[in-house]
């Protein structure tokens, strides 16, 4: 349903990123899925109104490279993706070390789907979304 | 001199974890159109210069200690008005896993502003009973409470029983 | 060489309504960088979103921000309406467009308003707001509420609105029009708001650009930018075009949403005028389906949610980046050797809402 994605991998994920921005694309944010096995992280960017977006696929585990160090702007969603699904964002040009948004105190890795370790107090655990 | 207190209490308002529809309700009162200066009372930024603390929002994990200063600054006598349903319970945002829960859990709360937003009729009733809860403070009718400890992520049943018994306890 | 000294700016500050904190490095009085520390106002709420099916949902993604409340959810039911399939009937996308623009109008005034008392023109700042308090009457005449509508469905609206209060609105308009026209010359043309204001927390267009700036920030530094050209809602068979400034400092920021504010009205008015009768919502059965991508204009800019459904009540993802999060670093990019007194106008002037950056 989303359109122009375009598939890519972790190898050539800064080459693409950084062919983006000559183009005129500017860089809008990134999305990170919790898909079970992997996590989707998609980068999304637009020109004259109209998204284009890569669709990286994660192995849980593998760690990500920063697109920080070409493009600024990815600093902040990088530290939120490393803080909510615990991925490990490598060479960030400020690293909160998974510590941006959430505390010592805070539960860790909330949006990331592995049993027990994603209790929230009150409310339905998620994998009642999976059962129907 | 002391009476100066009552008759002009001076406002410092704490923006908790709230979403900004009690934060910008509150500023309204203080605006012409609701005009909470006519009993006196002013908006500051500096707690140390303040009376009544307004709290909007529930408590998180970064903000609780950040709470907790803000009122140890304030000079007694003080009187606490947490503004809104998620400064009681949490609000809607009750189940996230941030969310430490209602604001008496780390500051002592003299009065509950009930709604999602409160109105700003509400609001200003709100502060004009914690302005009478401020009198008597200072005549020594009531004794301040002292700070409680910061909770520790997770209340436990225990602390939840008491706190619903601390609000029974300020509806009477 | 001066020692660069650290000065924590925040989390309760007197200019800001909200608690961010900002480390400032300091060469002397200079800055010469800001570190950014949020999560004072993180809640989790895309987490909470997962776990309320996607009817509640629209209540509760107003409660990301009360400002733009209206706005969220607009953006959040045209997601899952073109998951769906749904097309809401003409007289809710209208509906849509004129409490939009209400709320643009409401967040705009008190923006401006918190501006000038972030630079200590208290005056004007309780003028704004008087201003103000007409556009809450209006949303609180149309919907029953000040803040947080609560209107917006998915489908449509929940709420028809009888051409009395269109016309009402109306009249209200008229007597904001009239308060602006005496306010504005004021905030643009006084001649120590201009003190402050210009020249200062420049942000360069090719700076605006790498850094993603978006809304009145990117606009007022030459980036023509405003999705309420795309049409979406009712916006297509309106008049909408992008306020564009060029000087990329403060007063610029401001111009901007000063000329947005008389843009709204404008909008609502041709709004008001083209409304066709007809139905407010269309009924469905189905459930949220596959991934979907919604923009929308919010008062501070665009705000994107990424929506994946899997055929259940519940979503499977729910993301929202909202237009200050896309803002926090041309802000720093702003700060970067401005003076200390400044930081406060700076940080004002971008709008910044936190609570919609945090969740």
């Amino acid at each position: 349903m989303i359109n122009n994605v375009e598939n890519i991998t972790v190898d050539n994920l800064l080459d693409k990123v950084a062919s983006k921005m000559p183009l005129g694309f500017r860089f809008v944010t990134m999305t990170c899925v919790d898909c079970g096995e992997h996590f989707d992280i998609l980068y999304h960017f637009d020109k004259n109104y109209e998204l284009s977006n890569f669709r990286l696929s994660l192995k849980k585990g593998e760690s990500l490279p920063s697109i920080s160090g070409l493009i600024f702007a990815a600093l902040v969603v990088e530290n939120e993706i490393q803080d909510l699904f615990g991925v490990k964002v490598t060479g960030l040009v400020l690293d909160y070390e998974g510590r941006f948004l959430l505390t010592e105190t805070a539960p860790e890795r909330p949006l990331c789907r592995v049993p027990g370790v994603m209790m929230v107090e009150a409310g339905k655990p998620a994998e009642a979304a999976e059962v129907k | 001199m002391f009476n100066a207190v009552s008759k002009s209490p001076w406002v410092v308002h704490f923006n908790c974890n709230s979403c900004n529809g009690c934060d910008i309700e509150f500023l309204a009162c203080l605006t012409p159109h609701y005009d909470v200066e006519r009993f006196g009372i002013l908006h500051i930024g500096n707690p140390k210069h303040a009376d009544v603390l307004v709290v909007t929002g529930s408590v998180n994990n970064r903000n609780a200690r950040v709470l907790q200063n803000v009122y140890n600054q304030i000079p007694d006598p003080k009187v606490v008005v947490a503004m809104g349903v998620c400064t009681s319970s949490g609000g809607v945002f009750a189940g996230c896993y941030n969310i430490l829960g209602n604001v008496d859990l780390v500051i002592p709360v003299d009065v509950f502003v009930p709604g999602c937003p409160p109105r700003p009729e509400a609001m200003i009733d709100g502060i004009v009973k914690a302005v009478g809860i401020l009198e008597r403070k200072r005549k020594g009718e009531i004794f301040p409470t002292a700070p409680k400890p910061l909770c520790k992520f997770k209340p436990s049943e225990e602390q939840s029983a008491e706190k619903t018994a601390i609000k029974e306890e300020k509806t009477v | 060489m001066a020692k660069n000294t650290i000065i924590p700016f925040g989390p309760q500050h007197p200019v800001l309504p909200e608690p961010i904190q900002l480390r400032l490095v300091l060469d002397e009085e200079r800055v010469v960088s800001a570190i950014p520390v949020v999560g004072y106002v993180h809640r989790g709420l895309e987490k909470l979103a997962e776990q309320k099916d996607f009817l509640q949902d629209t209540y509760l993604i107003e409660r990301i921000c009360g400002i733009c409340s209206f706005i969220h959810s607009l953006t959040y039911s045209m997601g899952i309406e073109s998951m769906m399939g749904l097309t809401p009937p003409p007289r809710a996308q209208y509906l849509r467009v004129i409490w939009s623009e209400l709320h643009r109008m409401h967040s705009h005034l008190l923006a401006t308003g918190l501006l000038a008392d972030s630079f200590g023109f208290e005056n004007l700042f309780m003028q704004l707001w008087r201003t103000r308090e007409h556009i809450m009457d209006a949303m609180e005449a149309t919907t029953g509420a000040r803040v947080l509508l609560g209107t917006c469905c998915i489908g449509g609206v929940r709420k028809d609105v009888s051409e009395e209060l269109l016309k009402s609105v109306l009249q209200t308009l008229v007597t904001v029009e009239k308060e602006l026209d005496e306010h504005m010359p004021v905030l643009l043309n006084d001649y120590s708001v201009k003190q402050r204001l210009c020249g200062v927390g420049i942000l360069d267009k090719q700076v605006a650009y790498e850094r993603g700036a978006v809304g009145p920030t990117a606009r007022a530094s030459g980036i023509a930018m405003d999705l309420r050209t795309q049409g979406y809602a009712a916006y297509g068979e309106l008049d909408v075009e992008p306020m564009v400034e060029t000087d990329g400092d403060c007063y610029a920021r401001t111009k901007v949403r000063v000329r947005e504010l008389y843009q709204s009205l404008n909008i609502i008015r041709q709004a008001i005028g083209k409304i066709p009768s007809g139905s407010i919502n269309v009924p469905f059965k189905t459930k949220p389906d596959g991934e979907v991508i919604s923009r929308a204009e919010q008062p501070r800019g665009e705000v994107l949610y990424y929506l994946k459904g899997n055929g259940t009540d519940m979503l499977e993802r729910l993301r929202v980046r909202t237009p200050t999060f896309a803002n926090i670093p041309p802000v720093l990019a702003m700060l970067a050797g401005c003076e200390l007194a400044d930081v406060g106008v700076i940080v004002i002037s971008i709008d910044p809402c936190i609570s919609c950056t945090e969740r």
